[in-house]
């Protein structure tokens, strides 16, 4: 019936017009969306990104009417074109927005015109249902489907989604699953009920380069094969530019900037998109800055060794001996240098045993075997890897962490003179005013108010926390800081940052940095040399620049070219796929 | 048991004076020699517990019957009782505690939680005392005890069981009160946890009405907290449950193993004990199966 009006719609399936969404709170109402329009147009994706907070995640369920309590849509319109079979009025598209969210309809419409997965994997499937369950469910619920058929089509669908030997997959549970096998099960629950859109929230913001890579081409071969509309959330640029037909560009629930990939990579609008795709570009070059400290001053001797570090935990002890206990190898006999004033980058999956290393660099972990060699101010060298705990406690005020998650390494119930100060007091360095004055030194160091001191971790952002965390790892006047994904779990405007301050703090203080990351783009920014590491070993080190541009190991090569580049005119580059074993 | 100054003929003694009777201590000796308690504290323990193992608990010296006779049927009651209660404790917390999580901050979650927390705070031999005034005032039904006199001595038969059940009502509203409202807060607290979790806004988003998503993810996940409750609920009713016993005169195992505490009745108490030990132990174990059958992350651990 609506043939003549859907070709004039140019195939649109989904629109968005004026979309308001808030969240009454006690102090007020929070506007989350404000004002959103795009449309989703059959086969196309749309990406629609923005930094944390942007409102693009709540853009994404307020389709759905899925919002958390106590958010809703306050205006607009939400007109779904497509609808398969259900009684609606009679011509015309359907409002989502004014549907409630309880009701049948929209009840019928999730999962099943329109579909959705999620960030986390892991927590967004059921952990005490099988995988086969999850999925059939919705063919039960919708299509009306026995259970046999439905087990059997869910079979089918793992099937689709690359999962090998699909009919024992379906039988087992999520938690028996990696990372990527979760999310292909993901989306193999979305298609069940081959949905007319699909949306997908930061689906691979969780996974490897590698296996976001192949995430991403499975999610494309699915959207050709079935003519579907995708809406891809993402705060990553380079996916952007890999995967996006059209971009929206959202920041604190406005739509800054909304048109086609080519155009706007070519010419961005708004200055805010221009700092969003240029600081992308920066991280995928050397600083400035570090090339020009580099020049002034050379690399210095070399400050610690680490020559075949071996980590073995036991996973389970057999009783009374009887068998041998279990065991994993962690770290596979990995030998590594340090020169004075470099950053020495070590760069791998999840599971490939770089913060392993990291640990064991610290002597925080027990070596199951090899040595660490570290030369101290007076140049005396000594192994860290023999060392009782008892005699480590000087070499750890030489060598300091800053970790991941800046919002669980600062304890919340100290303020932050207090955190920063701790080290310190510890050591019995400083106390009283002195404290309080290098505390505040320190703080200026990294670029906080002296005001911040007195107030508690809460207050402050993720940027800034790890501001906290890094002045706290500075304090005891440190030579070498191991540096575990300090900026993952921060935003790309605040990443490049946080790097230059390091960079900064680097020629100031005359640090060496071990830095530990997955993102290659910050690898090659901050990072002189870089070793790559695989299964618990190390494949591959050498100058940065070097190995970005030339990789030679298989594996450096895959990691390399699954890396999506903030270019769409760099799109389908070969990817090159390594999947054997180092042993 | 043997802790406390003197032994079951002291303790004899002691009553037969505070009732003004004679007291004949050659004849005290000779019960004493007839009981072996004259013996050191290792023998007396190794000939009990020796019989233990073949099935045969001792005599118990005040009753002047074997304790398996004595006690067979009162344990039986006693775990009837505390079956019942738990069953009745879980059929009671598990929907209230959903309601109070699902529509947390309402009214009805107040009203829960203020009941609830009255629940806790009653001693349950006030609530037993305050239902027999009701039973038998506003019902005129007999309210003591698990059987009516007809039945009291009568071997078990379909009518006596359906006796029972007439009369075992009262015992586990009175029992289950407070064990439903600490379990109502856990269910709360529980589901709480997992109500926000992403996998239910997957479920949502696949269109499932929000009763069956509610009962099917996360009600499931939060109910394995809920099952090891069966743990300690168990040996908790039947040693609780004494003041309630007494007052309700049940025929359980409580008052029996008050009176052998008082009367130094070795052999009595020291079986009553060791049940109950084995009835803490078998509760742990059935809800450890409970929860590996429950929950797929327990099991393959």
């Amino acid at each position: 019936m609506n043939d003549l009006s859907a070709e004039n719609a140019n195939n649109i399936v989904l629109e968005i017009k004026n979309l308001v969404t808030e969240f009454p709170t006690r102090d007020g109402t929070f506007r989350a969306v404000d004002d959103v329009s795009f449309s989703l147009k059959a086969g196309k994706t749309l990406c629609v990104v923005g930094e944390s907070g942007s409102g693009k995640s709540v853009t994404a369920r307020s389709i759905l009417q899925i919002l958390d309590s106590p958010g809703r849509i306050v205006s607009g319109q939400i007109l779904l074109h497509s609808l398969r079979g259900i009684a609606s009025d009679a011509d015309g598209p359907t409002d989502l927005a004014r549907l409630k969210p309880r009701s049948n309809i929209i009840r019928s419409i999730r999962g099943r015109e329109i579909a959705m997965i999620f960030q986390e994997p892991m927590s967004s499937l059921s952990p005490v249902h099988r995988i086969g369950n999850q999925i059939a469910e919705v063919l039960r619920l919708h299509e009306g489907m026995s259970k046999k058929q439905a087990w059997a089509q869910s079979v089918n669908l793992l099937d689709q989604v690359g999962i090998s030997d699909p009919a024992a997959a379906a039988d087992r549970f999520s938690f028996e699953f990696s990372g990527g096998m979760r999310q292909r099960a993901m989306i193999a629950m979305a298609l069940a009920c081959n949905p007319s859109v699909l949306i997908a929230d930061e689906p691979t913001t969780a996974l490897d380069v590698t296996t976001q890579a192949e995430v991403l081409d499975l999610i494309k071969s699915i959207q050709a094969e079935r003519d579907m509309a995708v809406l891809f959330i993402t705060h990553d640029i380079g996916v952007v530019a890999q995967i996006a037909d059209e971009v929206v560009v959202m920041r604190q629930g406005k739509v800054l900037e909304q048109g086609d990939v080519f155009g706007m990579f070519e010419n961005p609008g708004h200055p805010y998109t221009r700092e969003l795709i240029s600081g992308a570009r920066d991280l995928d070059q050397p600083a400035a800055q570090r090339l020009a400290a580099r020049a002034s001053r050379d690399i210095g001797e070399l400050i610690l060794t680490a020559t075949d570090v071996r980590k073995e935990f036991t996973i389970s002890k057999s009783l009374f001996g009887l068998r041998p206990d279990k065991i994993a190898v962690g770290l596979k006999d990995a030998s590594l240098e340090l020169y004075a004033g470099e950053n020495l980058g070590i760069v791998g999956e999840s599971g490939s045993g770089k913060t392993t290393l990291a640990r064991c660099l610290q002597r925080v972990y027990d070596l199951s075997s090899g040595t660490i060699r570290y030369s101290d101010r007076n140049g005396e060298s000594v192994d860290l890897g023999s060392l009782p705990s008892s005699q480590l406690r000087p070499y750890w005020r030489d060598i300091r962490t800053v970790f991941q998650d800046p919002f669980g390494s600062l304890n919340p119930r100290m303020t932050v003179a207090e955190i920063v100060g701790e080290p310190m007091l510890v050591s019995g360095e400083l106390s009283g005013r002195d404290l309080q004055m290098r505390v505040e030194e320190l703080l200026e160091l990294v670029g906080l108010p002296a005001s911040a001191a007195q107030r508690y971790p809460h207050a402050f952002s993720g940027g800034q926390r790890q501001r906290v965390a890094i002045a706290r790892a500075i304090g005891p006047r440190p030579r070498i800081i191991i540096a575990d994904e300090p900026t993952s779990a921060l935003d790309l405007s605040l990443r490049a940052k946080t790097l230059d301050l390091l960079l900064s703090l680097q020629e100031q203080m005359d640090l060496s940095f071990v830095f530990v990351t997955h993102d290659i783009a910050v690898v090659r920014y901050f990072c002189d040399r870089v070793a790559v590491m695989y299964k618990g070993g190390i494949v591959e080190v050498g100058d940065s620049e070097t190995i970005c541009s030339d990789p030679q190991h298989p594996y450096t090569q895959s990691l390399l070219s699954a890396v999506p580049r903030p270019d769409p005119l760099q799109r389908g580059n070969t990817r090159v796929r390594y999947s054997e074993s180092v042993d | 048991m043997q802790a406390p100054p003197g032994d079951f003929v002291t303790a004899l003694s002691a009553s037969l004076t505070a009732r003004g009777e004679q007291v004949d201590l050659v004849q005290l000796e000779s019960i004493r020699e007839r009981f072996g308690l004259d013996q050191p504290f290792l023998v007396q323990y190794w000939k009990w517990i020796s019989g233990v193992l073949v099935g045969d608990f001792g005599v118990s010296f005040e009753w002047r019957q074997p304790v398996g006779e004595l006690i067979g049927e009162r344990m039986a009651l006693s775990l009837i009782l505390a079956l019942a209660t738990v069953l009745f404790t879980w059929a009671v917390a598990l929907p209230i505690g959903v309601y109070s999580a699902v529509k947390k901050y309402t009214i009805g979650d107040y009203l829960i939680t203020t009941i609830g927390f009255i629940g806790l705070a009653t001693p349950n031999f006030l609530l037993a005392l305050v239902l027999m005034y009701v039973g038998v005032v506003h019902f005129g039904s007999d309210v003591t005890g698990l059987f009516s006199p007809e039945f009291r001595n009568a071997p078990w038969s379909f009518a006596r069981f359906k006796d029972l059940l007439a009369h075992l009502w009262i015992p586990v509203v009175i029992l289950g009160t407070s064990s439903s409202a600490s379990i109502i807060r856990i269910m709360r607290a529980n589901l709480l946890d997992e109500l926000p979790k992403p996998y239910v806004t997957t479920a949502r988003a696949k269109g499932l009405s929000e009763f069956k998503l509610l009962m099917t993810y996360p009600v499931r996940v939060a109910l394995s907290p809920f099952i090891s409750t069966i743990g300690w609920m168990f040996p908790q009713i039947i040693s609780g449950s004494v003041i309630v016993s007494i007052v309700l005169s049940l025929p359980t195992a409580g008052p029996m193993l008050l009176t052998s505490l008082k009367a130094q009745d070795m052999y009595l108490a020291g079986s009553f004990v060791l049940l109950l030990s084995i009835l803490s132990v078998l509760g742990m174990l059935v809800s450890d199966v409970l929860l590996a059958l429950v929950d797929p992350r327990v099991r393959r651990r």
